[in-house]
């Protein structure tokens, strides 16, 4: 498993490594669970307030299923640690933390510098996702 | 038209950098280009067999003349002096240097344009009617709600990796001239019984080797909730949609497999849920995009006579003016298929004239139509004899609009990576056999593309071709009785197909057929719906 590289999180990682979905359903210690892009986010949503981590993979960056398992997990509700992890491309860092992710595992891991450009890119946005930043439209209308 | 406020330009010119940063990687060695494809693509960069091709988006193919006289600009300075307008309102340069792109960009981003989500498998450029705001038969001017989409649309981060590419066409008339249906998302602004305004949604149109009709999946969306309803269907789509074959991930496929009452109860659902989660810009935000949008200072004296008396210029009117909303105007569009010329192109020069024809005769505006023309939206009847004339002596006034000769056609094998055939030589030679006979023709919209991803829009033409590669050989499809308008249809293939000589041929015959069985005003279209496949096919293989 891949190294968290990047976390914008003050509580204490979780050590535990994911199990998947189906063996989370079935052990209801779990606090840690590990989302493939096929999985449905929602089959997670029973149990939200006992996950401390989910981790998405993206096995393959081209492959964006991920985005939206993390929306829909934080527009649920979700506050426990979100990470992506697996080929994540450095210019996806700044999406992904849009969509939800607050913590990151590249694999191959990510060139620092060019990390931290890509996480501070943006300086405004043009849509609300729930991630807090204020979009455009919210500026323009005070 | 719209202007960008501050935020708008930041947002273009952050991107320009990023690029820049992203250019300088790739140049270096630090992004293989496997890596840098999806980036690059993102961007509107294709590298095609000869050459890195960049394609600049036109939103909802609006423009005025400042940003025409860059386009010009860059085609001489970057690219061989040309640009090719398309089928999605853009504009596309086929050879180009990567290393200069970041610098190109950063010029376009001076005139508030730029080349984002103008490929990749993402929300491309919001495409509309090209006579949006002048149609005499429109019921409110569509680019406002496509200039909202075009905001939520750019970097939304949610669907910059979707399964496939994602097209979305606003419109507000009853015709549709922005073969609506034929998109992922087709959206019709209307008004309900109760005389409010609202949108129609056709959602999993598209053409490429499966083409399909969208289908309506709700007649009504309150526009407050426009952005909401439409990250409903994206987010069905990008959750749902196949990734496990590329010919089948668009969200038609999706939408046919789990048919439309599913997909449409999946994206209710989704709907009802996002409601609550306060994604929807205010009103406020479409009311100031609107105002952007005010109908030009027309001269209420204009003259709403025409001095027919030179005919040339009569048959120009006839063929390439339409009816403006304004008594005293009139819609002009210029023709860029010129007998043997390569449809959609505009040599850098032509791009300056138009540029300055739209500033001094249509308001300082001007649209790319999806058919690879241009149109000056709002001329004085009392002009047009003028423009035509400046039109007709820089090779721009043709008067083939609509007509045989009004060929659209994908770049082909000439300059895309992905064709098995070329287009262009089909068209020019289809263009000089038919120049004679065109008057006779009335109506007739033929389509060509290069290959069976069907940029040429070959299946909604009332004659498509299609260019396949037969053990090596170029070979071309013949279809029959497509529409990309309100009666929308699909073309059927004649049979066998043809060489390049003999798809000219058997197009000459199809022509003999409609002559010949042609009752009234008929149009080809409607004489092919009316008799049928069968006389044409046996005359094309007699």
């Amino acid at each position: 498993m891949s190294d968290v590289q990047f976390r914008f999180r003050d509580d204490e990682p979780v050590a535990d490594p994911g199990v998947t979905v189906d063996v989370f359903g079935a052990q209801s210690n779990a606090a840690a669970v590990r989302l493939e892009p096929g999985d449905d986010a929602r089959d997670l949503l029973p149990y939200l307030d006992r996950i401390k981590l989910i981790e998405v993979n993206f096995p393959t960056f081209t492959d964006g299923r991920g985005f939206s398992s993390a929306r829909v997990l934080r527009e649920a509700g979700y506050t426990g640690e979100l990470r992506a992890v697996g080929e994540l491309p450095v210019d996806h860092l700044g999406h992904l933390r849009r969509c939800g992710f607050d913590a990151f595992a590249p694999e191959p891991p990510l060139n620092p510098a060019d990390a931290e450009t890509a996480f501070a890119r943006w300086d405004n946005v043009y849509q609300a996702t729930g991630d807090g930043r204020v979009p455009i439209w919210a500026k323009r209308h005070g | 038209m719209y202007k960008y406020d501050t935020y708008d330009q930041a947002m273009v010119d952050t991107r320009v950098e990023e690029f820049r940063d992203q250019v300088k990687r790739r140049l270096e060695g630090h992004l293989s280009e496997d890596q840098f494809k999806p980036l690059r693509l993102q961007n509107g960069l294709y590298l095609q067999l000869h050459a890195y091709m960049l394609r600049v988006a036109i939103p909802y193919g609006t423009l005025n003349s400042a940003q025409m006289r860059v386009l010009g600009d860059i085609a001489d300075k970057y690219d061989r002096g040309y640009g090719h307008f398309t089928t999605r309102q853009n504009i596309q340069y086929n050879w180009i240097q990567l290393d200069q792109t970041p610098d190109l960009l950063a010029e376009l981003a001076k005139v508030e344009m730029h080349a984002i989500q103008t490929s990749g498998n993402c929300i491309r450029n919001i495409s509309s009617d090209q006579y949006a705001g002048a149609a005499a038969d429109e019921l409110v001017d569509p680019r406002p709600y496509a200039e909202l989409l075009r905001q939520w649309s750019s970097f939304h981060p949610e669907f910059l990796v979707l399964p496939r590419k994602f097209k979305i066409a606003v419109i507000a008339s009853e015709t549709d001239r922005a073969a609506m249906k034929l998109h992922d998302i087709g959206i019709r602004i209307v008004k309900n019984a109760a005389g409010e305004i609202g949108a129609a949604f056709y959602v999993g149109g598209g053409m490429g080797r499966t083409p399909m009709i969208a289908p309506l999946i709700r007649e009504f969306v309150p526009l407050d909730q426009l952005i909401t309803y439409s990250e409903a269907c994206l987010r069905v789509y990008n959750r749902y949609g196949r990734r496990d074959n590329k010919y089948k991930a668009r969200i038609k496929i999706l939408v046919h497999e789990l048919g439309k009452d599913e997909y449409t109860r999946q994206v209710e659902e989704e709907f009802a849920h996002l409601l609550t989660q306060g994604i929807e810009p205010p009103l406020a935000e479409l009311e100031r995009i609107k105002a952007h949008f005010p109908d030009p200072a027309y001269d209420p004296a204009a003259p709403d006579t025409l001095d027919r008396s030179d005919p040339d210029f009569a048959l120009w009117v006839d063929r390439n003016c339409a009816a403006h909303k304004q008594p005293g105007y009139m819609i002009a569009t210029i023709s860029l298929k010129p007998v043997g010329g390569i449809p959609g192109d505009a040599t850098g020069e032509q791009m300056r004239l138009m540029a300055d024809l739209g500033r001094d005769y249509s308001f300082d505006e001007l649209r790319v139509t999806h058919a690879q023309n241009i149109v000056l939206p709002h001329v004085r009847k009392a002009d047009l004899y003028a423009l035509w004339q400046k039109l007709d002596a820089a090779g721009l006034g043709t008067a083939n609009l609509d007509r045989i000769g009004d060929i659209i056609a994908c770049p082909g094998l000439d300059y895309c990576s992905l064709a098995n055939a070329r287009s262009i030589p089909v068209a020019q030679k289809i263009s000089e056999r038919f120049a004679a006979k065109q008057a006779d023709l009335g109506e007739l919209k033929l389509k060509i593309s290069g290959c069976i991803n069907a940029c040429g829009h070959h299946h909604a033409g009332h004659i498509g071709i299609l260019g396949v590669d037969k053990k090596g050989t170029e070979n071309y499809q013949l279809l029959l009785g497509g529409c990309e308008g309100d009666d929308t249809s699909l073309g059927t293939i004649t049979g066998p197909g043809f060489s390049e000589d003999g798809i000219v041929d058997a197009i000459d015959k199809a022509t003999e057929v409609y002559l010949a069985h042609k009752q009234g005003d008929e149009r080809f279209l409607d004489t092919y719906r009316r008799v049928g496949m069968a006389p044409f096919k046996e005359a094309i293989y007699e």
